[in-house]
């Protein structure tokens, strides 16, 4: 899923300082889940601003919602009457959701209350780490199942390098080294020897060296075909 | 003008504080009257949220009071709880209002004046910091 974490508390009162009734609206799917723009956190967001406009002597209506997916057209299409009545929507969702409400409401200011941060999984509760970087022309058959490119800091695709220390990476000794976990991972199965393979330098251009990506469906685009 | 009399809403556990404050009624023990009790099946029900509730309907306090650590009728729900009011005091230092407004407590339903001494000592320090500013009407 997608984990995001929230602005700092005075970036997103800064950003809504202007407006005297906003939208707060969370969203339901990846950021609900890892506890960063779900209906609880919109609940706490509006309610700490509120009180902090308050006691500014500016107080701020908030309205509340949250919208299954903010990513698609048919789950932010039917909340235009409420979009339509605040001055700015305080958006509680990724990047993606965030974009998706500014270009179906063009004429509202669409603020985001959230840092996107990356793809990942929690691994206990309350702790979420990177498990895919997106980049578009997967290795995990090569490598064990574990993804050199998110998880080694280098994005090695013939590791380890001298950095590794003791299984630990040298930019942070808390981040396990991905190329030591691979090791010992192929170890354990008996397939070492898939070690013995150079990966080939990677192509980046479906992972964004490209430009911004695109998937096209033929088989489930609605559009009639010329025949 | 009169004492500023605060509002303290405390969050007590049905299984050791909200027995405890019962107790200190059958023991004719005085506390203060500022205490408004809500009785909750465990402290681990408590969200922050709530917490940012009573503050911003204008309690001048909050007391979460759940069973001594290791007690938990549901094992770790106070743990749990611990943490939330740790959060909610930095949540408070966000918005502006002083953290110590906020309170977790320990103790057994057989201390009913343990009950009482809480109640006696979280009223002393609310009364030093006074009402909830955010309330329109400070008490007169």
């Amino acid at each position: 899923m997608i984990i995001a974490d929230r602005k700092p508390f005075e970036e997103i009162k800064a950003m809504v300082a202007p407006f005297n009734r906003i939208l707060i609206l969370g969203c339901g799917t990846c950021v609900t889940v890892d506890f960063s723009g779900g209906e609880k956190q919109v609940g706490i967001l509006a309610a700490e601003l509120r009180m902090a406009r308050q006691l500014e002597g500016k107080p701020l209506e908030t309205v509340e919602h949250t919208v299954q997916r903010q990513c698609e057209w048919e789950f932010i299409d039917p909340i235009a009457d409420m979009v339509r009545g605040v001055d700015a929507v305080l958006s509680m969702a990724c990047g993606v959701g965030v974009q998706a409400m500014a270009e179906r409401y063009p004429d509202k200011i669409i603020l985001p209350a959230l840092n996107t941060v990356m793809m990942g999984m929690p691994i206990e509760a309350g702790v979420f780490v990177e498990r895919c970087a997106g980049c578009g022309d997967c290795v995990l058959a090569l490598t064990g199942g574990i993804c050199p490119i998110a998880r080694c800091s280098k994005n090695l695709l013939n590791g380890p390098c001298g950095g590794s220390q003791n299984g630990k990476c040298e930019v942070n000794p808390e981040i396990d080294c991905a190329w030591q976990l691979i090791y010992e991972k192929l170890k354990a199965m008996g397939r070492l020897d898939a070690l013995m393979e150079i990966i080939e330098p990677k192509d980046w251009r479906p992972a964004g060296g490209g430009g911004p990506r695109k998937i096209v469906r033929e088989e489930e685009r609605l559009e009639l075909m010329e025949m | 003008m009169s004492e500023f009399e605060p509002i303290i809403v405390t969050f007590a556990c049905h299984y050791c504080a909200y027995g405890a404050a019962d107790l200190a009624g059958v023991m004719r023990l005085q506390y203060p009257a500022s205490i408004r009790v809500v009785k909750i099946p465990c402290t681990g029900r408590i969200d922050v949220h709530h917490i940012l509730t009573a503050f911003e309907k204008g309690a001048d306090g909050v007391i979460v009071a759940g069973c001594r650590i290791g007690d938990c009728h549901f094992e770790s729900g106070n743990v749990k709880a611990t943490k939330r009011v740790q959060y909610a005091k930095k949540l408070l230092e966000e918005i502006g209002l002083d953290k110590e407004r906020l309170e977790m407590y320990y103790m057994s339903s057989a201390e009913g004046a343990r009950f009482a001494e809480v109640a006696a000592e979280m009223t002393e320090r609310i009364k030093k910091l006074g009402p909830n500013p955010l309330r329109k009407e400070a008490q007169k």
